[in-house]
């Protein structure tokens, strides 16, 4: 009889099962990733490849292979000023499948894409950078309260409502934005109408319990010795939670923003219903403006392929923005102290 | 007769009062810095410390011994109010700093200022050396930089700490330290802003012997200018760096801490008048 054997008896099945819960484990993770990895990979593949210069300088071009009759300046408070009725005539169903070859009709389906995603990136930027400055404030001081002041019937209450609006679809925070806000009378008795602000707003709807409820649990992790230290240095609890506590989650508090403003930026639902969406480069909140996810929403089902690539493209900004956001805001908020 | 008798009692009275005084002006040659006149403390309705009387003399280092659990940290945190966050935590009677009640008429923000505390783990901000040095002072109000860097300079010098960090003030934050230059830093941080006490919370609990000798020797110089209370676990250490000791034991009954035995360390060690103390010191238990 091994020593090991006598030792443990059953050293070769806890083996085998140890072996088979890694595996299973691995099976899940790999799995997990999967849908990860394929959207991202799609949206590279396909809207990598509709990027030019012109994608991040030019706004939307209908498509066309030969340049429009210039009809004068385009009215800038028309969001549909250059939506070309004549091209979309042109591509009629009816028309480009029965005549294929009909000239006009197969000439717009094999249009290159060309114009670009400007209005889009500036859309989205205003929009989301208004609602992050909206919910920025508001999040991290309802944060600081739920971890500053836990046990009382005030912060149950809200830390029940985050969790309850976050999980909310976003439709209906769209619908709740149009009917507040879309759908207000204004002074002059006319509803207020699709606005800019108003996307803004919808948006702090879904930011803030995400804020709220990150900027809660980070400082919830700084230790307790840390608040006492600053406390019996003779400090205040509001100058140690703003110059102690705070500072200490800081890369903590950053990341619940980044979360929010990428789940801002990538909403679709709520701009469809508050800031409708536009083709020209609007930068007037208190107008309807682009957002990228609207352009990837309307053109993904447009029966141009040029305007289907238009939207992967835009999808692939979209990616690339938060993504670099995200990068810029962290390098600008890393400590810099030398931690070892 | 009765007149006669009345007044050969008032005088006997008033010679027991005076030899008390005596034995009292003996026992602390120094002035007395805090005073607890039966002190009760509260969690809820559980009651940590019973009745405890002690005058803790001023630029003296007084430690508090015990077994776990007796309430040492209890009374020492009660002195500087750290117990205020903790709900239900309440105390009766009186712990007064120089004669002003602490749990009455002293705001616990004007009451840390002139109390300051070390801990048992070190616990340096996420700030740099400076800025953890100069934290109290910022605290007061004080921006201008020439006083804060003459501040800071001074405070790491007393707590032995200066040549170690001078040239990394501002690059490196004050957990990038080892643990005795954390707590030497802690201690620098309370000494910047000149406290009249104090408060050390087993500060070498979490520390190895160098760096505990290197906190002894500090302590040792510091109770020049402060007045030092510490709570330790180890009594070579209370015997090491104090002039006074308190010794105290949980009641069986109740678990409320009480004050068994007060005085000079070496009386507490050598000779001393409760049983219990005696047979806590020899290490019978504990």
């Amino acid at each position: 009889m091994s020593l090991k054997s006598s030792v443990s008896p059953n050293y070769a099945r806890r083996k085998a099962v140890d072996l088979i819960m890694r595996g299973l484990v691995l099976i899940a993770t790999g799995l997990a990733i999967v849908p990860l990895v394929l959207i991202i990979g799609y949206v590279m593949i396909i809207g990598g490849s509709a990027l030019n210069w012109e994608f991040f300088t030019d706004i939307y071009q209908p498509p066309m292979t030969v340049s429009m009759p210039n009809t004068g300046p385009i009215d800038p408070n028309d969001p549909f000023a250059n939506l070309d009725l004549g091209a979309l005539v042109g591509s009629e169903p009816a028309t480009g499948q029965a005549g294929a070859g009909d000239e006009k009709g197969a000439d717009i389906l094999e249009a290159p894409p060309r114009g670009g995603v400007l209005h889009g990136i500036v859309g989205t930027m205003l929009i989301t950078t208004v609602a992050l400055l909206i919910a920025m404030p508001i999040g991290i001081m309802a944060g600081i309260f739920l971890s500053e002041f836990p046990d009382n019937s005030v912060a149950t209450t809200v830390r029940f409502a985050c969790d309850v609006l976050s999980g909310a679809p976003s439709i209906i925070v769209g619908v709740t934005a149009y009917i507040l806000i879309v759908n207000a009378k204004g002074p002059d008795g006319q509803p207020l109408g699709f606005t800019g602000i108003a996307g803004s707003i919808a948006l702090t709807f879904l930011m803030v319990p995400t804020i709220t409820r990150t900027t809660e649990e980070v400082l919830k992790l700084v230790p307790e010795a840390t608040r006492e230290a600053a406390l019996a240095m003779g400090a205040t609890t509001w100058y140690s939670t703003f110059t102690v506590v705070v500072p200490t989650a800081l890369s903590g508090i950053v990341t619940g923003i980044m979360l929010a403003f990428a789940r801002g930026a990538g909403e679709t639902a709520p701009l469809i219903m508050t800031v409708l969406g536009s083709n020209v480069l609007m930068t007037n909140l208190l107008e309807p403006m682009a957002a990228l996810p609207l352009i990837t929403y309307r053109y993904t089902e447009s029966p141009f392929p040029s305007e289907n690539t238009l939207a992967w493209g835009s999808a692939f900004v979209l990616m690339m923005l938060v993504l670099l956001v995200n990068i810029l805001v962290r390098i600008a908020t890393r400590n810099r102290l030398r931690m070892r | 007769m009765d007149e006669a008798a009345q007044q050969s009692r008032l005088l006997s009275g008033f010679a027991k009062t005076i030899a008390q005084a005596k034995e009292r002006a003996a026992q602390t040659s120094h002035e007395t810095k805090i005073e607890a006149i039966n002190f009760n403390f509260f969690y809820g309705s559980f009651q940590a410390l019973r009745n405890i009387s002690i005058r803790i003399p001023s630029n003296q280092v007084t430690a508090i011994i015990g077994p776990s659990g007796c309430g040492k940290s209890t009374f020492l945190r009660a002195i500087n109010r750290m117990h205020d966050r903790t709900p239900g935590a309440r105390g009766e009677g009186q712990l007064m700093l120089d004669g002003v009640n602490i749990y009455g008429d002293l705001d616990p923000v004007k009451l840390r200022r002139r109390v300051g505390m070390v801990f048992q783990r070190p616990n340096p901000f996420v700030k740099s050396i400076y800025d953890n040095v100069a934290y109290g002072l910022r605290v007061q109000g004080i921006r201008d930089r020439r006083i804060l860097d003459e501040k800071v300079e001074t405070a790491l010098r007393r707590a032995a700490l200066w040549d170690e960090v001078k040239d990394r003030l501002h690059k490196a934050s004050g957990t990038a330290l080892s643990g005795g230059q954390q707590q030497r830093l802690c201690i620098a941080r309370a000494i910047a802003v000149e406290p009249e006490v104090i408060l050390m919370d087993e500060p070498c609990s979490a520390l190895d012997p160098i760096a505990t000798m290197k906190i002894e020797d500090l302590i040792h110089e510091l109770s020049a200018s402060f007045t030092i209370v510490i709570v330790t676990h180890n009594m070579q250490q209370a015997m090491r760096v104090s002039d006074m000791t308190a010794f105290m034991l949980m009641d069986r009954e109740t678990r409320a801490g009480e004050l068994i035995e007060f005085g000079p360390t070496d009386e507490i060690f050598t000779n001393p008048k409760d049983k219990r103390t005696e047979d806590y010191v020899t290490g019978r238990f504990g």
